[in-house]
């Protein structure tokens, strides 16, 4: 510690913030209990079964059709949700109407509102015999109890990520790069692709990772919507609640880890990708 | 005089930016529009920009109305005052973004925009900062990027907004003296917002300023300090000391003293005069009475705070030591050199 003290006035790096290492100590427990673990205990759970077991529940047909429903599923719902969360963040921020700040309130009710209540008010309407669900079926288009209530319930439940994500960000843009854009001759299509989507980039990935990751995750409003058969529109994290309730509580660990490893590739992928595309300039 | 705006005026609900202003600029002019925060100086060159439209008034540029012409028609380069930079690009994708979003047609091929980007580097002295962002520079140097964005679109007048408002004393120095000489190059009109009277006087040709929406005066910088129009200029354009007098016969009666002033006319006037244009007499002396009641050194010169009934002056004193007696409390004669005096009603 003496030492510490009299080399002090040379560290380059002296840290200005008084209590860091409380602080990390804080952290990484707070991390630990957390998150790290139960995710560890998730972890080593199903290697009871053996390496083979493992790999036998993971590829067996019914679980690898219910991680790319879910898998797939959730990315299309956050692409839906990357292409409309950005309009509906633009028309909140850059345009005035009446009723704009109940528009905006309307926004974080997936949020609120507990999933199953979701689900079962998507279920009534895009049911075959449901307001939507009549009018879809007229073009021989089931909603309800296929794939594609899957994606709609997880569409519902991940619109807010890229909406908050987005909206404070392009509220902030300054005015300034879409005038000079203007100046330079941009039209609009240029100057919103060019300026201003290259701008707001960040917070978009980062809004779709999150709704992504959350739809990855969704349980409560996809089982009503979904009619779980299995092979066809079962998600992943209902057949763990379906082994749970088999007491095969390793297999359910199993396919829970397998989910857990993908959804950690696509974060990290996302996160790569953000780094390759961040320019130097783009935190300051 | 290929610009001519022409009674332009702007409101924005219930305030009014711009009251019927006209004003010409000349070709290859470098024109100054100075005055104080709220004066309208931007709202004017945002219309010439095209960012915003005036409430009533016309613009011409070259006898064809610049109004009625979309931005990329007008070819108005803008230099914004936080440089506006894209920092999503590299220095050189800023400078050719005017060009790269030109329609299919009329956009140059993609040797010729690396060419005239690089020429524009060169012109701006960054060469070999092309592949840099704008966050890796400093701040003059993203200055001299937006001056070259802003000229790549080949520019028929070039609109600065405070372009060296964010920047430190020395570096605007600096600055002022490249900018001249570019435009010296280039050739380009140029008008130039600014609140410094300093960086106005140094740059310009002529200098319009600007107060509460209206011109108050047009005119060479010398010619604007040598015979302010207003009592408004005399004051924007430096320190200002002001008295209430009275002239008769050629004379300008201030307090208890007489000074010749040349010219007819005659009533009460208020009369200005700068404060390192004041010689200091002892009480028995030339001009009229005040108290000293404040000395302080800054720098070359002494600045006094004199005192005549509620009337505060500064007198700053650049010839050496102050002559003898001159001390807080002491009761001094002050003779301006110059008065520069306006009708009491303005």
């Amino acid at each position: 510690m003496s030492l510490a003290v009299t080399s002090a006035p040379r560290r380059r790096n002296a840290r200005l913030l008084p209590g860091f290492q409380l602080s990390l100590g804080f952290t990484v427990i707070y991390l630990s209990l957390i998150v790290l673990i139960p995710l560890t205990a998730l972890i080593l759970r199903p290697w009871e079964l053996g390496v083979a077991g493992v790999w036998d529940v993971v590829t067996s047909p019914r679980v690898l059709a219910a991680l790319k429903l879910s898998f797939g599923a959730s990315a299309i719902a956050a692409a839906i949700n990357a292409v409309m969360g950005l309009i509906v963040a633009w028309v909140l921020v850059r345009m005035q109407f009446p009723g704009r700040r109940l528009l905006d309130a309307l926004i974080d009710l997936p949020f609120a509102l507990p999933t199953a209540v979701a689900g079962i008010a998507l279920t009534a309407l895009y049911a075959p015999n449901g307001p939507i669900g009549l009018w879809l079926a007229e073009f021989g288009i089931r909603a309800a109890y296929s794939p594609l209530g899957v994606v709609i319930a997880l569409t519902f439940v991940g619109f807010p990520f890229v909406v908050r994500a987005v909206q404070p960000v392009l509220e902030d843009l300054d005015s300034g790069l879409e005038e000079a854009a203007f100046t330079l001759g941009a039209n609009s299509w240029q100057r919103t692709w060019m300026v201003v989507l290259p701008a707001i980039r960040p917070a978009l990935i980062t809004g779709v990772s999150l709704a992504f990751a959350r739809a990855v995750g969704e349980y409560g409003s996809v089982i009503f919507i979904a009619g779980n058969l299995p092979l066809r529109t079962e998600i992943a994290p209902l057949l763990i609640v379906v082994r749970l309730e088999e007491y095969d509580y390793a297999g359910a660990a199993a396919v829970g880890l397998a989910m857990l490893s993908l959804s950690f590739l696509i974060l990290l992928a996302v996160n790569g990708f953000q780094r390759l595309m961040a320019t130097p300039g783009a935190g300051r | 005089m290929p610009l001519i705006i022409k009674n332009i005026s702007k409101t924005y609900g219930q305030s009014q930016a711009l009251h019927n202003l006209d004003l010409e600029v000349g070709d290859r002019e470098f024109l100054a529009l100075l005055g104080p925060s709220g004066s309208g100086k931007t709202t004017l060159l945002r219309i010439l920009a095209g960012l915003i439209s005036p409430t009533t008034g016309d613009v011409s540029f070259d006898g064809a109305d610049l109004l009625s012409l979309s931005a990329r028609e007008r070819r108005a380069g803008m230099v914004f005052q936080h440089y506006a930079l894209f920092r999503h690009m590299t220095v050189a994708a800023n400078i050719g973004f005017g060009l790269r979003v030109r329609p299919r047609r009329d956009r140059p091929s993609a040797e010729e925009i690396k060419r005239r980007t690089d020429e524009l580097l060169r012109l701006v002295q960054l060469e070999g900062y092309g592949a840099r962002y704008p966050s890796q520079l400093s701040g003059g140097q993203r200055q001299r990027v937006a001056q070259a964005r802003a000229l790549a679109i080949e520019p028929r007048m070039l609109l600065l907004d405070e372009p060296f408002g964010a920047l430190d004393a020395k570096v605007r120095r600096e600055l002022r003296y490249w900018l001249r000489r570019l435009h010296d190059e280039t050739g380009v009109t140029t008008i130039f917002v600014t609140h410094d009277q300093e960086e106005a006087m140094d740059l310009a040709d002529r200098v319009a300023i600007l107060n509460g929406g209206k011109i108050e005066q047009v005119g060479a910088p010398n010619d604007i300090y040598a015979s302010p129009a207003t009592p408004f200029v005399f004051d924007f354009l430096g320190a200002a000391n002001e008295a209430r007098g009275l002239v008769r016969d050629g004379e300008l009666h201030v307090y208890d003293a007489r000074f010749p002033l040349p010219g007819d006319g005659s009533g009460e006037v208020k009369a200005f005069f700068r404060p390192h244009e004041v010689e200091i007499n002892p009480a028995d002396g030339r001009g009229f009475m005040a108290e000293v009641v404040g000395v302080i050194a800054r720098g070359p010169a002494t600045r006094l705070e004199c005192r005549r009934g509620d009337q505060v002056m500064e007198i700053d004193w650049a010839r050496g030591r102050l002559p003898d007696g001159v001390t807080r409390g002491a009761q001094v004669r002050l003779a301006p050199e110059r008065f520069t005096v306006f009708p009491a009603g303005t």
